[in-house]
Order: structure tokens, then sequence, then C-alpha cells
């Protein structure tokens, strides 16, 4: 071991961001929880004893529980605290109690032991279900076990509640009931070995509003109490003993983040037009209904892709409930345009309830427009719906995975067959609405020419469109370096798929992950695109660029890119273009 | 006495957390002993971790056993509670 006073090397640990922004500070290290359980053997005549220090543990239990949950009400909302109400009735579960009993006078152990065994079997049990919610219900068993231990040792955990300074949790997991001690005002940011997206550790860091990442592996294991520790919860990344350029180059990411964010106000009632005068429509990507007032609030020109999926996530709505979530939309934006995009369930978005198969590759099985023309009925209520939604007659359709014209027609067909039904019972809809097609999967792209006479316009879903052409699966870890957007074939095909819809006189719009990096911003412009549709928070970005640009640079670099033969030259001449429009960005994103 | 009925989950959302909890505090007060079978997989009707594992989605079938001297009046308020969609929809 080097023991000379010299500072730490710099160490980066990777895991899952979970909820953006970045900090630095020291760190504090939650100790890991002693779980061993010592096992002690009784006599029958312990037993009234052994339950008698349960029963005390389990009053002063349901006491702190309600505690927690009267604080947490006060300081963020009855839905947060409500979590404590199943805990309450986890603590008082029947089962639990009488096979508690049970084990207590068949195997004379502790008490401790014996709760230690049944809790944990019960918390696998939770832990091993498909649902992804009722799974991390297991952590909240843990929870309560935990809680139920310490009581009978006579302890409590207070130490996330006394934080003197300001600092970085750093633990192998965190409770509800240890997030909800803490004292938040003392919290920089989360980082965790454990944890996902929908846990509860993501949860409540959202709610505060402060960066977190989750599902580390063993980031408790590497970090002192005290260490420097520098949080980057957009990347999920956590530097401990961060260098001295490292401090420098997020200090100028969080100044240029600042300036732009100042810019934000201007730029929100700026329409999205070149130096020289272009004009590009700038649109917004949502999740939920509720997501189209962020999406206007930030300046979009419109909703360019409504991902319907997420509202068949917990349930199937009716064609009445899907109509009132569309119309929510189309009533925001209205004058403005709303694409609602009928719904892509698969690839790596699962839904338990629909009764999916396992399939062994999602992303080139059964799903999205497959999905929904094997159901016909189906498809057809979430059609009348989005048709029923059309009346201020500013929606449009648009079909995900297309892969051949065939389907389109298909669906065509069950689109006029929607529109019957609804005409035959007396409901208005836009008799003309428009219908267009995402173009993500190289036959369409290839193909554009034969479906282009059916629809109004394409949008490019990069994402797919790079992972189907270069045979690169975006989520295995060991070939992120061949996902490359500005491969020459995706800038041939995106070439292609734009000059084939002028010909026909539609339009094509990209809606995947290059239309929201201010480095291909320009690319895109440059090749032809008619409208870019981004994430809400990241309309402010693209628009900034397009600001700064003129649509002669844009030609420029579109013109090199489809003479390069090289995805490397093409990703320099943006970074190049980009440096010398708007540095403070290329800081951003670099 | 020991009686069995099958009961259809309705409501959207199936036998979460807050079902659950209204499905055990409406078993607790009965004095007969409450099963629930759904693909040969049984649990206590008074547990609220037990109904959870047993993943009652929306559409599945439930045999809910009552067994005592109040069995009948058990079942027909769970009845009850499951087509009143656990008050959720």
């Amino acid at each position: 071991m080097d023991t000379t006073a010299q500072s730490a090397a710099e160490l980066e640990l990777k895991g899952v961001g979970v909820s953006p922004g970045i900090i630095s500070g020291p760190a504090f290290v939650l100790a890991p929880e002693d779980e061993s359980v010592v096992v002690r053997d009784i006599t029958p005549a312990d037993v009234p004893h052994e339950l008698h220090r349960y029963e005390q543990a389990l009053v002063a239990t349901r006491q702190q529980i309600r505690d927690l949950q009267h604080r947490m009400t006060e300081s963020l909302g009855k839905e947060s605290a409500e979590i404590f109400e199943a805990h309450l009735l986890m603590l008082e579960d029947r089962a639990i109690y009488d096979e508690i009993v049970r084990m207590l006078q068949r195997e004379l152990k502790n008490i401790e032991y014996v709760l230690h065994e049944v809790t944990n079997r019960y918390a696998q049990a939770l832990h091993d279900l498909k649902d992804e919610y009722l799974s991390e219900r297991a952590v909240d068993v843990r929870d309560i076990a935990r809680r139920l231990l310490h009581n009978l040792a006579g302890s409590s955990s207070t130490a996330l509640a006394e934080l003197a300074t300001p600092c970085i949790i750093i633990a192998h997991d965190l409770s509800p009931t240890e997030t909800a001690g803490l004292n938040k005002s003392k919290v920089l940011a989360f980082a965790t070995d454990l944890g996902s997206p929908t846990s509860h550790t993501a949860i409540m860091a959202r709610a505060l509003g402060i960066p977190a990442v989750v599902g580390m592996h063993d980031v408790s294991l590497r970090v002192a109490a005290g260490d420097p520790v520098l949080v980057d919860g957009q990347h999920g990344l956590v530097f401990v003993h961060p260098a001295a350029e490292r401090i420098e180059r997020y200090d100028r990411k969080r100044k240029a983040q600042a300036a732009i964010r100042l810019r934000l106000g201007e730029l929100r009632d700026q329409t999205a037009m070149t130096r020289d005068g272009y004009h590009l429509p700038l649109a917004a990507n949502i999740e939920l209904p509720a997501d189209a007032e962020s999406a206007m609030a930030n300046g979009a020109d419109g909703i360019g892709l409504f991902r319907t999926e997420f509202l068949f996530l917990k349930s199937v709505p009716t064609e009445d409930e899907q109509t009132e979530a569309y119309l929510q939309v189309a009533r925001r934006v209205a004058p403005a345009t709303a694409i609602i995009r009928t719904m892509d369930i698969g690839g790596d978005k699962f839904i338990s309830h629909l009764k999916m198969p396992q399939q062994v590759n999602p992303f080139m099985g059964w799903r999205a427009i497959r999905f929904c023309l094997a159901q016909p009925e189906f498809f057809k209520t979430q059609l009348r719906a989005i048709l029923r939604a059309s009346t201020l007659h500013n929606v449009k359709i648009m079909y995900p995975m297309i892969s051949n014209v065939r389907e389109v027609i298909v669906a065509n067909c069950l689109l006029a067959e929607a529109k019957n039904e609804l005409t035959a019972r007396g409901e208005p809809f836009d008799e003309n609405i428009e219908v267009g097609v995402m173009i993500e999967v190289p036959s369409a792209a290839l193909t554009a020419d034969l479906i282009a006479p059916h629809v109004r316009f394409f949008s490019i879903g990069t994402n797919d469109l790079v992972q189907y052409t270069l045979a690169v699966d975006r989520v295995n870890e060991l070939i992120t370096d061949l996902y490359e957007p500005t491969h020459p074939a995706i800038i041939k095909l995106i070439k292609h798929t734009i000059d084939v819809s002028h010909e026909h006189g539609i339009w094509t719009g990209v809606c995947g992950e290059m239309a929201a990096n201010p480095l291909l911003v320009p690319l895109l412009v440059g090749l032809g695109v008619d409208e870019l549709s981004v994430n809400a928070p990241g309309l402010p970005l693209v628009k900034d660029v397009i600001r700064s640009l003129r649509y002669s640079q844009a030609e420029e670099l579109g013109q090199a890119a489809l003479r390069s033969g090289s995805a490397d030259e093409v990703m320099h001449n943006c970074h190049q273009l980009l440096a010398q429009l708007a540095p403070e960005i290329l800081e951003l994103v670099e | 006495m020991s009686l069995t009925r099958a009961l259809t989950i309705q409501n959207r959302f199936g036998i979460h957390a807050r079902p659950a909890a209204l499905f055990v505090k409406t078993a607790n007060r009965f004095q007969s002993d409450i099963s629930v079978a759904k693909d040969g997989q049984r649990v206590s009707g008074k547990s609220i971790i037990g109904l959870m594992t047993i993943e009652g989605y929306q559409g599945a079938i439930l045999q809910v056993t009552a067994t005592g001297p109040d069995a009948t009046e058990a079942l027909d308020a769970i009845e009850d509670l499951v087509q009143q969609k656990f008050f959720e929809d």
C-alpha cells in the first residue's frame, strides 16, 4: 500500500444515473447493517418470554412507522408517505405472525433468528415475482424486519438523521425508512450498490431534486468516509478523489448549464430558425398526457411523438380512457399538431398483464405494429380513440416498427374500419387525419419509395435504426463503441429516406436520440430533415444550436458526411462545427 | 362450514398493495379462516404479503375458501369488494 501523503488517484465508478445533476462533496458511508443474526437455543418454557419480546418490538416498530409516516406526509406529501401504510399492514401480517409462533415452538430458537428466517422467506418470494413493482416490495419486508431486529436489540439507526455537514450518501442500499429518516438539508446526492430506476432511492432522489446513481455494485466498499466524491447523476458516474482537471471540467459544465438555463426564458418564445432564415419545426417527444404541459412550456412547436405505450403500463385502458388522454394532449397543443404513435410494446418495454410470451430476441420479435396487427380489435380500440381525439383537426397517427409496406396497408385498412365504426356510432372525427410511419428498420428505409404513397410523413427513429442497421444491441455494454450514429450506412439511409419523401411530396422528421444530440443536429439539418422531435428538457439546447447555425454550414457538413467513408471523420466534423458555433454547448455534451 | 367461490379480479391494477390491504382488512372482520388459491398456489386471505405474491392481475380467477361459522357472510363481503373493484376504477 502507498502510505505517502500524496493525494489518492482518481477512481471512476459507473452505475445507472436515476436523477440528474452534478455535485461534489465529502462521502458519508452508511455502514452496512450487520445482517448476521445470532442463533440461540431456547427451552419450551422460554417461548412465552420470546413472544412477549416480539410483541413489544411490534408495538415499538408500529409507533416508529407512524412517526415516519407523519413526518413524510409533512415534508413530501401524502403520496410519498403511502408506502408506510403498506408497511404497517405488513408488520401486522397474520400469516407471518402465525408462522413465527409455529416456528418458535417447533424449532426452539431465539426470536431474532426465527423472525429473520420467516421474513427472509417472504421477502424472497416477493423478490422473485415478475412484476417489477411488486418485486420491489421485498425491500419493504426486509426494511420492517431490520427495524424489528433493531427494536429487539434495543437500538435504532439514527446515523442518517444526525448528519452535521452536507455530504454525499454512499450505501449498499437505502431502505425507505433510512431515506425518510435522513436530514434532507444535509444530503447532496446518493450513490448505492443496489437499486434500479424504479427503486425507492431513485424516486426519493427525484422528489428531492438531488443527483443519484444506483446499481453501482460495490461503491460502498470502494469509498471511505470523508473521501472527496463527485457525482454526475445524468451519466451515472461517481468519481472518488476526483482529479483537479476533472473538477475543473465539471465546473465549466455546470457554468455552461447555468448560462444556458439563463437563456431559456428568451429562447422559449423564439422560433427554431437558422441565422439565414431557415425555419425548422422543433417538436417534443412525450410519454404521458401531462408531459404536453412541460413540452409547450419549453417552447415546442407541437408534439412529434406521443409514446402511447406508457398508458398501457399498468393495465389496458378502455377506449374512453384513451380518448380522454389523447384529447388532453390535442387540446393542450392546439392549434399546433400532435403526432400520436400507436403503442410500441416489446423490445425493451414489457407489460406483464398483456401476456406476451418470453422471446429470445425481443427487439426482433413480436412487438409494436406486429403485436397490434395480430390483435385487430385491440388495435382498433386505440385507433378509434385517436380518431375521436382528432376533432380539432390537429392530430396525426403514426405506426411504429414498420418493416414492409404490407403492414402499412393492413394498418390503414383497420383505420378505415375504425372510421366506419365511429361513423355508424355517429361520433365525430377528422376524416382527413394524416397517417405516417416510423422509419426505424433498414428495410423500411430502403423501400421508402414503396411506403411513401400510403402515408403523409416519415419519422426516423434513430435509436432502432442504428441498432438494426449496424447489428449492435444498444443495451449490450460490450459493444457500445460499435453504436455509431455517424456510420456511413446510417447517413446514407437517413439521406435516402429524406430524398424519397421529398420526391413524393411528403416530409421526414427525426425523433430519436440523434435529434437531441447538439453535435448531430447540424448534420441532420444538412441532410435535409424537415422536423426534429426531442424530449422536452432537450428542446432549448437544440433550439440554441439551430439558431446559431447557418443553413449553408449545415449543408456543407451534410455533403461532406455523404462523401466520407468514416464515422469518426463525420463525428470530428460535427465537433468542429459545434466548437465554432457554440463552444459552451460543446462543453456540455463532452 | 366450508365454502368456496371463484372470483374474477376486475380492477385494472389487479391485487397490488392497496387492494391486498383492503382484502385483508375485510377478511379480518370474520371469524372464519379464509384462503385464496390461484394456479395451484394457496395463501391466507388474512396475509397482505401472501396476497401480493399470488399476482392477481386483472382477469385472474381466484378460488376463495372460507371455513367457519360466518363463512357465507365472509364470502359475500369479499365478493362485494372484488366486484366493487376495490373502489379503484
